[in-house]
């Protein structure tokens, strides 16, 4: 163990629980702008109650994704300075870029999106949605940039060990750049579809939510049919794409050694990087060639062809490659059952299919990190292909023990704030979108209350915290609406209930009414603002 | 356009983002740290709605500093942040536990006294670690070549730990004069009395490090007292002393905003005499601006949109903060 590779372990170790964040909220911020328009444009109140839920699970993974964020460029200060005063001239531009265009753009529009909902007309509301939902594509679009020129370097003159731009159209977009950028936001996209799926089916399966159910199965079941064979088209282009730029990459993806047309597909074996070769192979004959190179008789080059030290870890990359193909496959199969449901007219009662769905709700996220590790163990030894290697990339000053401290805190860390947003988010999921039949009655009491007390209803938080520790596992309409309801009755409308209460409002009065936040504005409870008069 | 021009354009471009930082989520973690004086949660529950819709994008100027930095001065970059590595591990767990506070306390069921007390120590760990990392930027770094020379533990000395302290006060001063603004009654009242305790310990401490700061780097003094810069930058702690009087009795006539501004008004003159006392290195005492930069070409690629964008940005945060006015209420209608 030395700083080298304890910096490596710390970057992905950081890197790895961050990117399950965008791979949710990317997608659900599309998600929750849809539904926000839909709400606008058909005054469904099923897309507000859904709008509603997804917000807070929204808000929770949002925060999580912003501050393992913030960790990741000061990474490339802290552990790999060399590779800053290498190549900052060509890729901190695109992060600035990104910071610039697609942070600021989010921060602000989320705090509108998450509290403003009463603060500001509807279209503005509907219009946060959107420009939080564009900041996380804008987002990816430039780290992916700064990510795709690491693979495929272009538009620099390499002066002294520096990089310098030559021409910056060319910088941003690398030949592997498109590529990369759809199949990255469509697997974010998908990995958010299927949690919206399962949620619903695991809801569906136990009777609850089953108006709100209904539309995220439909909505989510549309959706992947698009997608997921998207996908698996894009995935192709993508490899046909890596081997042209990437091919000792590919070679290791595909665990092929010697140089051979006709390449076989090879469904399982053990590679072994010292005897350049794999063991317990099993593998079908000249498949690989047909979706490698869309025939038989083109040359692919085997890992032999690259001297063993400019070679990524072969099994790493063989094996996460196969994790994310056959999820890649059993997401298709999951889509075709949910149409055979269909068909039988069964999509919301099929145990099989809803069963399936409701486990499938960590697929996306493996997916994601095995398809990260896949292009980014695969790009070893180098950090820049072909052009520096990871190794000269370190920043000098480290000692081993700094790094194994760092990284000790940062794994400590993790853990905790991670393990606790998952039980938190777990815990959200089963409390379920608020109900829509006890909207009235928890109008009115939490305006009577609201009205005895207007600064400080009594029984706070304590009284709301009890009814929500009643509301996991029994909280379908009917009984979470009771204890809601009663808690409500009791005087406390905060915290949670908060939640609970005030959106109800707006389903309670007329849509005209509802739709003029301002002259309704100080009736409210638990209004975020007053008006300055 | 050559490097020459847009250097200093850069560097101010910088020092504003900087700036914002500080002023912004400077009042965020000093919310942070009065939270943990405070026990009365439905007042704790004011104090972290106060801050709610906004710290997000309060944070992110800290990220465009860090990243403005790698982008345009690199070599800065690539030496100033090895050479603070545990200051800036420390700062960033900090912020990873006062970020997830924000929306983890406010989950039905959670464990909020976890959560609190990360929301307390996080503030407090990233407000004592900026304050570090200000001190050793005045210290200086040991350089060699293109890297840091020195060893990761070379952070920990007299000044910066005492920066640290000073930058604690600090942020409570911001973040009690928020208070002021956006709450009434009782917690206004202590929020009064916690913004003079502030103010005693930020007035302790800008004395001090005026006194040092000359005293430890002669290159500072000779900036500072000899002729006729001396005329020149002596309106700064003539116009320091007249804040400090102004927010002294703003507090004790009952202003709302203006104690506020006024401790905007400290830490911009502060700012501005680190500037003065740094300017032209950007790592002492060796590294100017203009060999820390990146090349020409790259400078401009990033002007070009920066110009466009940073007015835009500005322009969406007034909005925001527009939409958030006013004294922050009970149950502030979360998530609807």
């Amino acid at each position: 163990m030395d700083a080298l590779l304890l910096s490596r372990i710390q970057f992905a170790w950081v890197i790895a629980w961050h990117i399950l964040l965008p791979a949710f909220t990317v997608g659900l911020a599309c998600y929750i702008a849809t539904l926000e328009t839909l709400w606008w444009l058909k005054k469904d109140d099923v897309y507000r109650r859904l709008s509603a839920f997804w917000i807070r699970i929204f808000a929770v993974s949002f925060g999580m994704g912003v501050v393992s964020g913030i960790v990741m460029p000061f990474q490339f200060g802290t552990n790999w300075s060399r590779y800053i005063d290498s190549t900052a001239n060509v890729v901190g531009g695109l992060m600035a870029y990104e910071v610039l265009t697609a942070f600021f753009l989010e921060a602000a529009f989320l705090g509108v999106l998450l509290f403003g909902r009463k603060l500001v007309p509807q279209w503005a509301h509907v219009f946060s949605a959107l420009m939080v939902a564009l900041g996380t594509l804008l987002s990816s679009f430039w780290i992916l940039a700064a990510n795709s020129w690491m693979q495929t370097p272009a538009g620099h003159e390499l002066i002294d060990g520096r990089f310098y731009t030559v021409d910056m159209m060319a910088v941003i977009f690398t030949p592997s750049f498109p590529y990369r950028l759809m199949h990255t936001v469509v697997a974010f996209m998908i990995t958010t579809g299927f949690v919206v799926l399962g949620v619903a089916a695991g809801y569906l399966l136990h009777g609850r939510h089953i108006v709100e159910s209904q539309v995220m199965v439909k909505m989510s079941l549309v959706f992947l049919t698009v997608m997921v064979p998207l996908q698996i088209v894009l995935g192709d282009l993508h490899g046909i794409n890596t081997l042209r730029h990437q091919p000792a990459k590919l070679a290791a993806m595909e665990g092929l050694w010697e140089s051979t047309t006709h390449v076989p597909l090879s469904l399982f074996a053990i590679p072994d990087q010292q005897a350049e070769t794999n063991r317990f192979e099993l593998a079908i004959p000249a498949v690989g060639s047909l979706y490698l190179t869309h025939g038989f008789d083109v040359e692919v080059q085997g890992l032999k062809a690259f001297p063993a030290d400019e070679r990524p870890p072969v099994a790493i990359v063989y094996f996460a490659f196969r994790v994310m193909v056959g999820i890649g496959l059993l997401m298709l199969l999951i889509v075709v059952m949910g149409w055979l449901a269909h068909r039988r007219g069964r999509l919301y009662s099929a145990p099989g299919f809803l069963r399936l769905s409701k486990w499938s709700i960590p697929l996306g996220f493996v997916a994601v990190l095995a398809g990260w590790t896949v292009t980014e163990v695969g790009r070893q030894p180098w950090v820049v292909y072909g052009l520096m290697r990871t190794a000269d990339a370190v920043s000098p000053s480290l000692q081993t023990g700094d790094v194994a401290l760092s990284l000790a805190a940062y794994i400590v860390s993790y853990l905790f704030m991670f393990g606790g947003g998952y039980v938190l988010l777990r815990r959200m999921v089963q409390s379920g979108p608020p109900a829509a039949e006890v909207a009235e009655a928890q109008q009115q009491s939490a305006e009577a209350g609201a009205l005895a007390r207007p600064r400080r209803p009594a029984g706070g938080r304590r009284v709301d915290a009890g009814a929500a520790a009643g509301l996991p596992g029994a909280a379908g309409p009917t009984p979470a609406g009771a204890t809601a309801a009663g808690a409500a009755a009791a005087g406390g409308s905060r915290g949670v209930l908060g939640g609970f209460v005030d959106p109800e409002s707006r389903a309670a009065r007329p849509l005209s009414a509802a739709r003029k936040p301002d002259a309704d504005r100080d009736s409210r409870p638990g209004s975020g603002t007053e008006e300055r008069r | 356009m050559t490097s020459l021009e847009l250097v200093p354009l850069w560097a101010g471009i910088l020092a504003l983002g900087v700036f914002m930082y500080v002023l912004l989520d400077g009042f965020d973690l000093g919310v942070g740290m009065l939270f943990g004086l405070r026990s009365d949660p439905q007042d704790r529950d004011l104090m972290v709605a106060s801050v709610a819709p906004v710290w997000d994008f309060n944070e992110t100027w800290l990220v465009l500093g860090g990243v403005g930095l790698m982008a345009i001065f690199p070599l800065a970059f690539a030496i100033v942040i090895p050479a603070l590595y545990f200051p800036i591990l420390v700062m960033l767990l900090g912020l990873v536990f006062r970020g997830v506070a924000f929306e983890f306390r406010e989950v039905e069921g959670a464990r909020r006294w976890i959560w609190d007390t990360g929301f307390v120590l996080g503030s407090l760990a990233a407000t004592l670690m900026q304050g570090v990392i200000l001190g050793n930027f005045i210290q200086g770094f040991e350089v060699a070549g293109r890297n840091f020379a020195g060893s990761s533990w070379d952070w920990i000395s007299p000044f910066p730990l005492l920066t640290g302290v000073g930058l604690v006060f600090g942020y409570l001063l911001l973040g009690a004069t928020w208070l002021v603004l956006k709450t009434d009654g009782e917690l206004q009242a202590w929020a009064r009395q916690m913004s003079q305790r502030a103010l005693w310990g930020v007035l302790a401490f800008i004395v001090l490090m005026s006194v040092w700061t000359p005293m430890s780097e002669p290159r500072i003094a000779e900036r500072w007292f000899s002729f006729p810069n001396l005329l020149w930058f002596s309106p700064v702690p003539v116009l320091t002393a007249a804040l400090a009087l102004t927010l002294y009795r703003a507090l004790r006539s009952g202003r709302e905003l203006l104690p506020f501004l006024c401790a905007f008004g400290l830490f911009f003159l502060s700012f501005t005499g680190l500037v003065i006392s740094l300017w032209p290195y950007i790592v002492l005492p060796s590294i100017t601006l203009w060999e820390a930069a990146a090349e020409p070409r790259a400078q401009g690629f990033l002007l070009v949109g920066t110009m466009f964008l940073l007015p835009v940005i500005l322009l969406y945060v007034c909005w925001s903060y527009w939409v958030f006015r006013g004294k922050v209420r009970a149950g502030h209608g979360y998530h609807g």
